[in-house]
């Protein structure tokens, strides 16, 4: 019974995906190319990667606000690593990397350690984050990345975009784990009920540092993709994405009070988001009323799947 | 805290035994509250030794009324935080109604309809929210997400990027002075206090904080919660509304892109003046504090010629610090 009601939302989900992509096919015969969905694609990897690491923190009835600023944080440190201390932009990006990763660490040692609930703890490293991002760049931007760079924003590989192959890979191997394995047992059982979980012997704190670790680093290489599609590094990038992310994930079937989700619900809901701006900006849309458009959808999908669960069985 | 009967002293032996009690309440109670009013005027003594402009008349009308709006939109986020909700939206919806009051105002409606029509509106906006948060059931914060989005789409394409500017003299309340003193100021200190006392003492104040503690009881008890939710997101509308009568006014141009994450610097305000987000307590006084403690630090980073790019930096870890302070202080008391 509780697989019937988790698929009953991704169901709902995909054949209004399904609408969507027909209405908009209709629309304008731009939409349905091959070359335009792989480039949607592109467009959306950065969301969809912090997305995933998302699902697994929000079905633990968590949230995690700073990944925007992570992302901001993590690209000014590529660019400054690179070009004013001098490292090899390999080694630069990584090393950005590798504090992105520490900044979601930092979140999580707050969240357990200290017991902060996850809102705030994230509200506040999502002020300090950007704030350090705002004054390690005072404004600058850096540009003029080597071309090879660019492979992993612009480039592709087997015609696909590089950075979809990630998008991919990622969202299996984060179905899987969430799925089939005890780790993402956990996660559900946290979401259900904390106290209980940690009376089972479940590692309910080492599970939730290891998540908003995964989220931070999620953030941070969705940072450095985000650096070699667009060619530049500012501050400000990144800002709104946790929002985008969570639209996602909220609409893909993940319930806020957690215990339940799936990734492929957010991957449909990504879908299904990146489909209405693309398709509505072709048919003439502007990007604005696109906004609109996806917080009503938010709002009824979340009010449809309620009143579908509330006439079910439970 | 300010709802727990259970912190009573126990035993009261001697008159002189019940003052530290008396001390420990008001710590317990206004905690918060204590170490922001202390950040602030640690802050204070520190930049005017350093630089001693600092406390001009003009810096200190900066500090205290430029921000004012934000402190009267905590206000009512503070109550809908105490509810156990959250509403992100509320930065959207200010730059929506700021447009609509600017609009009206250039229309020449008389400038009192162009000021409190969008407070109306305002409330109105926030009745559908709350609505879809009682009766609905879905949570505030996938609700006000939505809204997010549809206000700042609906804005951006209903103005298409551009300002508001020609506003009549007579519109710009908040550039004017009542008693000597600038409107936003007053408006600020009267409404912070007339909704405290009302949190406090009205039984529909002491209703929002059982919601909050636990709703399961509150109910039990006879509180109707749906209606309850469904007010607290409409007066949390109407403080909106009211702070965007300052916001509008306080410049010579509307910019259709309100200050970006606004929503966070009023949630942030309610929750540095210790408005617990899980509900239950704090209190608006913390909140208005903690929006003057904001001001102020803008303003002392200035003042010691440290770049304002830190700004963000320096609020993130002085959340982080009194969050912690506050974790630490009810670790101590349970």
């Amino acid at each position: 019974m509780r697989l019937a009601s988790l698929l009953r939302h991704e169901v709902l989900l995909a054949i209004l995906l399904a609408v969507v992509l027909l209405i908009l096919s209709f629309q304008s015969d731009k939409f349905f190319t091959v070359s335009n969905l792989l480039n949607q694609g592109r467009l959306m990897t950065e969301t969809g990667l912090i997305a995933i690491a998302m699902t697994f923190i929000i079905a633990t009835g968590g949230i995690d606000l700073s990944v925007g600023s992570i992302l901001g944080l993590t690209a000014i440190l590529t660019g400054v690593f690179w070009q004013n201390v001098g490292l090899p932009l390999p080694f630069a990006a990584l090393a950005a990397i590798a504090v992105g990763t520490f900044a979601g660490f930092v979140n999580g040692v707050i969240i357990t350690r200290f017991r902060v609930p996850p809102l705030i703890a994230t509200l506040a490293t999502l002020a300090l984050y950007r704030g350090l991002a705002e004054g390690i760049s005072q404004a600058r931007s850096v540009r003029g990345y080597p071309d090879w760079f660019y492979v992993l924003g612009q480039g592709e590989v087997l015609g696909v975009p590089t950075q979809l192959w990630l998008l991919f890979v990622a969202a299996i191997l984060a179905s899987i784990i969430l799925a089939y394995t005890r780790w993402g047992r956990t996660v559900y059982a946290i979401g259900n009920n904390e106290v209980a979980a940690r009376f089972s012997g479940l590692s309910v704190e080492g599970t939730k540092l290891a998540l908003y670790t995964v989220s931070g680093f999620a953030a941070a290489v969705a940072a450095v993709i985000f650096v070699s599609r667009v060619s530049t590094t500012r501050s400000d990038m990144g800002t709104g994405i946790e929002l985008d992310a969570i639209t996602a994930v909220v609409l893909g079937g993940t319930s806020i009070f957690g215990g339940r989700g799936t990734i492929v619900g957010t991957m449909i809901g990504l879908c299904l988001i990146q489909a209405l701006k693309n398709g509505l900006s072709l048919a003439g849309v502007k990007g604005d009323g696109t906004i609109m458009l996806i917080g009503a959808v938010l709002i009824l999908a979340i009010l449809a799947s309620n009143l579908f669960e509330r006439s079910g069985t439970r | 805290m300010a709802m727990t009967d259970l912190d009573l002293p126990p035993v009261r032996p001697a008159r002189v035994a019940q003052r530290p009690g008396a001390f420990q309440r008001l710590m317990s109670d206004y905690g918060q509250e204590i170490v922001v009013l202390l950040a602030i005027v640690a802050l204070f003594v520190v930049v005017t030794i350093v630089n001693p402009r600092f406390i001009s008349a003009n810096n200190l009308t900066t500090i205290f009324a430029g921000n004012a709006y934000i402190a009267i939109a905590a206000i009512g986020m503070s109550m809908v935080i105490i509810t156990g909700n959250i509403d992100v939206s509320v930065g959207a919806l200010i730059g929506v109604l700021a447009t609509i009051s600017g609009t009206l105002a250039v229309a020449g409606y008389p400038v009192w309809v162009a000021w409190f029509i969008p407070v109306l509106v305002g409330m109105a906006i926030n009745g559908v929210i709350g609505t879809l948060v009682a009766y609905a059931r879905i949570p505030s914060i996938v609700v006000t997400l939505g809204a997010l989005s549809i206000l700042r789409g609906g804005l951006i394409s209903a103005t298409g990027g551009t300002w508001i500017s020609d506003l009549p003299p007579t519109f710009m309340i908040a550039q004017k002075k009542l008693f000597g003193l600038p409107v936003p100021l007053v408006a600020m200190v009267v409404l912070t206090l007339l909704a405290a006392a009302w949190m406090r003492y009205s039984a529909f104040g002491r209703s929002l904080y059982a919601l909050g503690g636990n709703a399961e009881a509150a109910v039990a008890t006879g509180i109707p919660a749906e209606r309850r939710i469904v007010a607290v997101f409409v007066i949390h509308g109407m403080f909106a509304g009211l702070a965007t009568i300052l916001f509008a006014t306080q410049l010579q141009v509307i910019q259709s892109t309100v200050p970006p994450n606004l929503e966070l610097t009023i949630i942030t305000a309610a929750v540095i003046g210790g408005v617990s987000i899980l509900g239950g307590s704090g209190t608006v006084i913390g909140s208005t504090l903690a929006a003057i403690l904001f001001a102020t630090i803008g303003s002392a980073l200035i003042f010691t010629n440290v770049s304002a790019y830190w700004l963000r930096a320096v609020i993130g870890l002085l959340i982080l610090a009194t969050v912690l302070a506050d974790m630490y202080r009810r670790s101590r008391r349970i």
